[in-house]
């Protein structure tokens, strides 16, 4: 486990990155991409030589009236929410950081999103352009610092949650938000049949919700907006009042039900909001609901192929986050896969990039 | 330029004889809609931008998948490039024809599947129109967001095809925000699956890669979108500036005093006074510039920010700022902005429509730059944009009838562009790339960027049969134009070949 450390200078690392991927290419070294080491247990362990991103660092251009930050892969992302937080701004999708280390180039690659997701959408939906190392050690640019941009195809999405498998991500534009004028958290004692029913009807009026999770009997909910609505929904609503803090607790899974003395492993169902699983010997009021319903946690020694058959039905799919899982991600469909095995190919012939990190061709 | 195919600029493609390429494809597909005599080939001979023109070989217009899995079967036997087109509404020529080429037509594939008002989505075939969508959505209360001013006319399929965006965009996103799934038949006529009904997948993210990929990787034959609820209200406020570059800065102040509008647009003096000569919307035509800033949301909220959007407006010079009083002239102001192309168009014999990008921050500076180049060209620029994420639209007015004048209009437009990548932006922001831009995409991208999206291209489409010559240019294109013309005093690659 890397040690924060503070005192890193901003710094453009281009030249060095550049030149290990060079070489590795030459050679056929496979590389395992390093930001802060702290999303190590989402995916496959890699195989290969250490290439941090961490000197690469700092913000290079950040004008709050444009509502756009860029950011070089190394920089802490603690830092970045810092200097956002500063202006009165945010990352809408709330990525979780899993551990003081988190950088910016960590979370783009893997791609996670935090509550607010369901409603404002996620990492990918704020990318707007990206440098990407390629295999040779260039420096590419695509998409940039403006909000819409639809020359040539969107490499700077695609990259997001690829987990480094299609190139180093070298710095990042992101879109950003002002922080709302005003939240309120409130719990609701209801059942989960109950809950699903009302986060339906709910969804279909525009009220200010930005969270919603569902566990042991008493939904959570977050309002954020003007203070008019804020006030407004919070009264017709009812309930008691949420520690905010409940929600940073949910995205970086220090609630109690994440405990990790727990050894059966954990397993995150990514589904259509309103799916029931059907699956004998699982019962969903066990499970945690955060998003609406749309990702669902789970402890569970059942099976991985019957379960994530039992997501597929839904219309989902089912990650297992417990490290050293042979196969965290659901398998691609064999179509599907040969087209992710032909743009892998394409991109990272010599597969120097996180091999085997998302499935072990890739 | 020039827009016909050019196997030495654009790569070799075979060519097939007709009679034979008509006579395979009835053999294989029997009930495939084939037309292919002049007269009937004619209609489908461009898309929206009409100053292009070129017959396709066939055109083909299917009504179920099966026809489509074949017919891209057999094009790809044969060699034959496959373009398709959606309701041939696109502005960058996308859907242009090739002569040695089917155009596939998906206009038939026009059924909503579904719509399900407690998953909020909808499942549609990719000819359905963009505004039937929010239609069918409306009695749940529910609406699909991405609003393009065409969207009486164009197609979902386009739309996913081109990465839509609209006047709503600022505050809801593009298309590529609002899709949360595309099935998809590649040229080997294999059919998957991108993206999923929950709100993710595993494996890479192709969903947001076959958004804006013109037709190039793939043909999209089924698409569910996110359906949102419909604000409970929207108030537009119409300010009025004696000063364009003002206008620019106050959208600036708008975005930085932490409000999001649901829309936030500009028109200058040519574009107001055309608007209002056509659909008399009450706009100010004395005015040097108008801003339409939209605020929707609930109630309370929408009160508050507008007024601190007022109060912005007003400290940035606005010399007069209304609310539309009710929902009819609201809708009226908006019926202004809608319209602003075919108002321009009926002030002049042709127009051009750009679509450049750029910082906020750089409106002003960017509005000024046209202005001259307008002087310099002597060609008339009417400017209707998405301010507030830096989309401008300017129209040049030409006449194409006169010698020389459309070629005068294409190099204005061309340096436009390039003034927009100047600015740290793009050439486009929503229309494309098409055949139009081809090569002012060698003025964004660089050669490596370049060869990227080949290879990206060759993941899916080996042979380079759907779509070519559009979208991304060849090296060997780019060595002969765009920026490879001394872009910022230096000739990069001088060892590339220049013929
Ligand atoms: C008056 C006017 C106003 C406009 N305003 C806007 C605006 O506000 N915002 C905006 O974004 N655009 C606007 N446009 C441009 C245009 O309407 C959009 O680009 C639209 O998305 C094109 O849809 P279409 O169905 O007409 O596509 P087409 O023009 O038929 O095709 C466009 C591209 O999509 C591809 N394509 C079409 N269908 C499929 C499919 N099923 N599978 C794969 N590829 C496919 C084609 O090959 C082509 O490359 C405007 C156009 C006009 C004429």
């Amino acid at each position: 486990m890397a040690t924060p450390n503070p005192t890193l200078p901003d710094r453009d690392a281009s030249a060095e990155l550049g030149e290990r991927l060079r070489q590795a290419d030459a050679d056929g070294t496979p590389l395992r991409i390093v930001g802060g080491d702290t999303k190590a247990f989402y995916g496959r362990p890699v195989q290969g030589e250490a290439l941090s991103t961490r000197e690469h660092r700092g913000i290079t251009r950040y004008d709050p009236v444009e509502l756009i930050v860029s950011v070089r892969a190394g920089t802490p992302l603690a830092e970045l929410e810092a200097a956002l937080a500063e202006q009165g701004q945010m990352l809408p999708f709330e990525p979780p950081h899993f551990g003081e280390t988190a950088t910016v180039g960590g979370m783009v690659a893997a791609g996670l999103s935090g509550p607010r997701r369901p409603w404002a959408g996620a990492v990918r939906d704020f990318v707007l352009g990206v440098r990407l190392f390629d295999r040779q050690g260039g420096s590419l640019r695509f998409g940039g610092e403006v909000m819409k941009n639809v020359a040539g195809y969107d490499l700077s999405r695609l990259v997001v949650g690829a987990q480094g498998s299609l190139g180093l991500i070298g710095e990042v534009s992101l879109k950003v938000l002002p922080r709302p004028i005003a939240r309120a958290s409130l719990r609701l004692s209801m059942p989960l049949d109950e809950a699903r029913r009302a986060l339906a009807e709910w969804g279909r009026r525009p009220l200010p919700i930005t969270a919603a999770a569902w566990q042991a009997g008493v939904l959570h909910l977050r309002l954020e907006g003007g203070s008019g609505s804020v006030a407004d929904t919070r009264r017709t609503l009812g309930g008691d009042d949420l520690d905010d803090g409940y929600w940073e607790a949910l995205r970086e899974q220090r609630l109690a039900f994440f405990d990790a003395e727990d050894e059966r492993p954990l397993w995150r169902l990514s589904l259509p909001q309103q799916a029931s699983l059907d699956l004998d010997g699982l019962d969903e009021t066990g499970m945690l609901h955060d998003w609406a319903g749309a990702q669902r946690w789970l402890r569970s020694d059942l099976d991985a192929e019957t379960l994530r058959e039992a997501a597929t039905r839904a219309g989902g799919h089912a990650t297992c986050l417990t490290p050293g899982a042979a196969e965290p991600f659901t398998p691609l469909s064999p179509v599907l896969a040969k087209y992710h095995r032909r743009l892998k190919a394409e991109l990272d012939p010599r597969g120097i990039f996180n091999p085997g990190r998302l499935y072990p061709e890739l | 330029m020039n827009i016909h195919y050019d196997a030495r600029l654009d790569g070799d493609l075979p060519r097939r004889d007709k009679a034979e390429v008509l006579a395979d494809l009835q053999r294989a597909a029997p009930g495939l809609t084939l037309l292919h005599r002049e007269e009937d080939l004619r209609p489908f001979e461009c898309d929206g931008l009409s100053a292009y023109r070129i017959l396709p070989m066939l055109v083909a217009l299917p009504q179920d998948l099966e026809q489509v899995a074949t017919l891209l079967g057999r094009c790809r036997a044969l060699g034959v490039p496959v373009v398709t087109r959606g309701a041939g509404t696109g502005l960058s020529g996308g859907a242009l024809p090739l002569e040695q080429g089917v155009l596939l037509v998906m206009s038939r594939f026009d059924r909503i599947l579904e719509v399900d008002p407690d998953a909020r989505t909808a499942r549609v075939q990719p000819g359905v129109r963009n505004l039937a969508i929010s239609e069918a959505a409306a009695p749940f209360g529910l609406y699909y967001a991405p609003d393009p001013s065409s969207q009486i006319a164009c197609s979902i399929g386009g739309n996913v095809a081109e990465n839509a965006g609209g006047v709503h965009c600022l505050k809801y996103g593009l298309t590529v925000h609002n899709v949360m799934r595309v099935e998809m038949l590649t040229l080997e006529g294999e059919r998957v699956t991108l993206g999923s009904e929950a709100l993710d997948a595993p494996g890479f993210d192709l969903l947001a890669l076959i958004n804006g990929s013109e037709g190039m990787l793939g043909v999209v034959t089924e698409i569910t979108v996110k359906l949102l609820p419909k604000p409970e209200t929207a108030k537009v406020l119409m300010a009025s500036f004696d000063d364009v570059e003002k206008a620019g800065h106050a959208v600036g102040d708008i975005i930085a005093a932490g409000i999001v509008p649901g829309g936030l647009e500009m028109m200058d003096n040519l574009a107001i006074r055309a608007a209002e000569d056509f659909i008399r919307a009450g706009y100010p035509v004395e005015a040097e510039a108008i801003l339409l800033c939209e605020l929707d949301g609930v109630e309370a909220d929408v009160d508050e920010d507008c007024d601190r959007a007022r109060r912005v407006m007003e400290a940035a010079g606005a010399i007069d700022v209304r609310q539309a009083r009710d929902e009819a002239e609201r809708a009226l102001f908006w019926a202004g902005r809608k319209n602003a192309f075919p108002a321009v168009g009926r002030m002049s014999p042709d127009y051009y429509c750009m679509d450049g990008t750029i910082p906020r921050r750089a409106l002003p500076r960017v509005l000024k730059t046209i202005a001259e180049l307008s002087e310099e060209f002597g060609l008339r620029v009417a400017n209707v944009f998405h301010a507030g994420d830096g989309n401008m639209h300017p129209l040049i007015l030409f006449d194409a009838n006169r010698e020389g004048e459309l070629e005068k209009a294409e190099e204005l437009g061309g340096r436009i562009l390039e003034a927009c990548v100047d600015a740290g932006g793009s050439i486009t922001g929503e229309h494309g790339v098409g055949r139009e831009k081809i090569n002012q995409m060698c003025v964004q991208f660089q050669p490596d960027e370049l060869t990227t999206f080949h290879r990206v291209k060759a993941a899916f489409d080996p042979e380079g049969l759907l779509n070519p010559g559009k979208n991304i240019p060849t090296l060997a294109r780019c060595a002969e134009f765009g920026a490879m013309h001394v872009h910022r005093g230096q000739l990069p690659h001088p060892d590339l070949p220049r013929f």
